[in-house]
């Protein structure tokens, strides 16, 4: 494989850029694996190569349903950020924010990781008192965050809507400056040809159809290119987790499978520098301009359960609605596409990296709105999980069995109903 | 949008009602032991396919409604009051 450099980009552009290999092999599956990871988005590939990098565990299949990729590693808005609160959850996004700065040369490949900042809008004192909790939590916490007044606002972002008329005038703003932006599918390649060098099987086009239990032990899975027998397997599948879990005879999960859309406009010249939250009364709405000229943005999950990969048209308009409170200069802009993923909703809104009722069966669950942030960290912890049998202490608390023990890793504290956490 | 046939109002938009949750739960006795209300409250069988879930006509007669609908298609199979007394009183009068 080779790898990029400046040498070899100016190499390749007098040779017909005839010097490069593939980025990844295609291999046909072995019928046995220390470690079967199932699912290759982001932490599933994630997974498979911090094992081999971090723990030395090479015999290791990834395995797809589809294309590496395609799921949700597509579907999102692809936020960075690490604004916080909960013990747990601060350690953990914190470190995937970490991650993410080094992400590009750890690979070897451009992430285009661009730390422009997150800019959430405030309305009301009460907001404003909530982020400096929030910000100086994540401060004592090693990140970094800061409160804007009005007018550095206006001087940083002229172009939002500050009317006084506005149903609620903005006074100000939290700030996370190295929170931003990042191509999602180089995340999802640059993963894969890691993990690959490092002797990863990725295995795309094999579903899993059933997995094979020898009691309280997973022996082998069943999958649409064979059976594949397995020392360890982890689960990294969210949105369809529970279809996994009850595969395996498990039951059920404290999750629920809601879908979220996103949005692309047509390209325009550069005019948003930040991501931008709005998020009030009841809207939900986030924006970003992606390197092509898009704006990219999303808002609030569909509200019923689903498992359709397709969004709709209430939230089409709730989103446009307040994309038009507050940047009201978008009005003539035509949307080009918009997607919607399935998303593992769990009971508080945090995630799961734990142990499961199987000796050999690790879980990755439960990502929420968070999923694309948290992949670097999610597959760190992930891969120190199954390789070493026991979670990490920043995850400890990330399993199933925490309501049992009366803890809610619940950052807005909405309560156990899945289509709250958005 | 979904076309959800309200046994009270007629067939509206979706965006009329508010989505409850699975509908299938059944909260144990007060003084059952933890683990049961663990499983009722935390745990879900989140499936794909058909399922019953509850939806209120917040927007309208402003009834409970027990809703069977597949959560892969989106196709509702059938609706009904969620109160049994409810639901039967409707059922006469139609």
């Amino acid at each position: 494989m080779t790898r990029f450099s400046a040498w070899n980009v100016f190499r390749n552009g007098l040779t017909g850029q005839k010097g490069w290999s593939r980025q990844w092999r295609d291999p046909e599956p072995k019928k046995h694996y220390d470690v079967v990871v199932i699912g290759a988005g982001l932490h599933g590939l994630a997974t498979a190569y911090y094992l081999a990098k971090n723990h030395s565990v090479r015999n290791v299949a990834v395995v797809e349903k589809g294309w590496l990729g395609g799921g949700n590693a597509g579907r999102n808005t692809t936020i960075v950020r690490s604004n916080y609160m909960m013990p747990g959850n601060r350690e953990f996004y914190e470190h995937s924010l970490k991650l993410w700065e080094n992400l590009s040369h750890e690979l070897n490949y451009n992430v285009m990781f661009s730390q422009r900042a997150h800019v959430s809008l405030l309305h009301s004192p009460a907001a404003v008192d909530d982020a400096a909790r929030r910000y100086n939590t994540m401060r004592l916490t090693d990140s970094d965050g800061e409160l804007w007044d009005l007018e550095k606002l206006k001087h940083t972002i002229p172009y939002l809507n500050y009317g006084p008329n506005s149903r609620f005038p903005i006074i100000g703003a939290a700030v996370q400056r190295r929170a931003g932006t990042a191509r999602h599918d180089a995340v999802a390649w640059g993963y894969a040809r890691g993990a690959d060098q490092h002797g990863v099987d990725i295995l795309q086009n094999c579903e899993v159809t059933g997995v094979t239990r020898d009691n309280d032990k997973v022996v082998a899975i069943e999958t649409t290119r064979g059976t594949i027998s397995a020392g360890k397997v982890g689960f990294a599948v969210a949105g369809n987790t529970s279809r996994l879990w009850s595969m395996a005879g498990l039951g059920n999960l404290p999750i629920e499978s809601h879908k979220l859309q996103a949005f692309v406009s047509e390209p325009l010249k550069p005019l948003l520098d930040h991501v931008v939250v709005f998020g009030v009364g009841g809207a939900h709405f986030y924006i970003s301009q992606s390197d092509k000229g898009g704006m990219v943005f999303g808002g609030d999950i569909d509200w019923y359960k689903s498992y359709a990969q397709r969004g709709n048209l209430p939230i089409v308009q709730d989103v446009a609605e307040a994309a038009m409170s507050i940047l009201p200069c978008l009005g003539r802009v035509k949307l080009l596409r918009h997607w919607s993923g399935v998303m593992d909703m769990s009971m508080d809104g945090s995630h799961f990296i734990c142990k499961t009722p199987l000796n050999n069966l690790y879980l990755n669950a439960g990502w929420n709105y968070g999923g694309f942030k948290a992949s670097p960290a999610s597959g760190w912890y992930f891969a120190d999980l199954i390789a070493n049998d026991r979670p990490h202490p920043v995850v400890e608390n990330h399993d199933l069995q925490r309501f049992e023990r009366g803890i809610n890793i619940d950052e807005r504290g909405a309560g156990p109903d899945p289509k709250l956490h958005g | 949008m979904l076309r959800i046939k309200c046994p009270f109002c007629g067939e509206r938009d979706h965006s009329e009602f508010s989505y409850g949750g699975d509908g299938s739960i059944v909260y144990p006795a007060l003084d059952a032991p933890m683990q049961d209300w663990v499983e009722a409250v935390f745990q879900r069988e989140n499936i794909r396919g058909m399922q019953t879930e509850t939806w209120q006509h917040v927007n309208g007669c402003r009834t409970w409604l027990l809703v069977e609908r597949d959560t892969m298609t989106h196709e509702i199979r059938s609706v009904r009051a969620a109160h049994p007394g409810v639901a039967k009183a409707l059922e006469g009068s139609s």
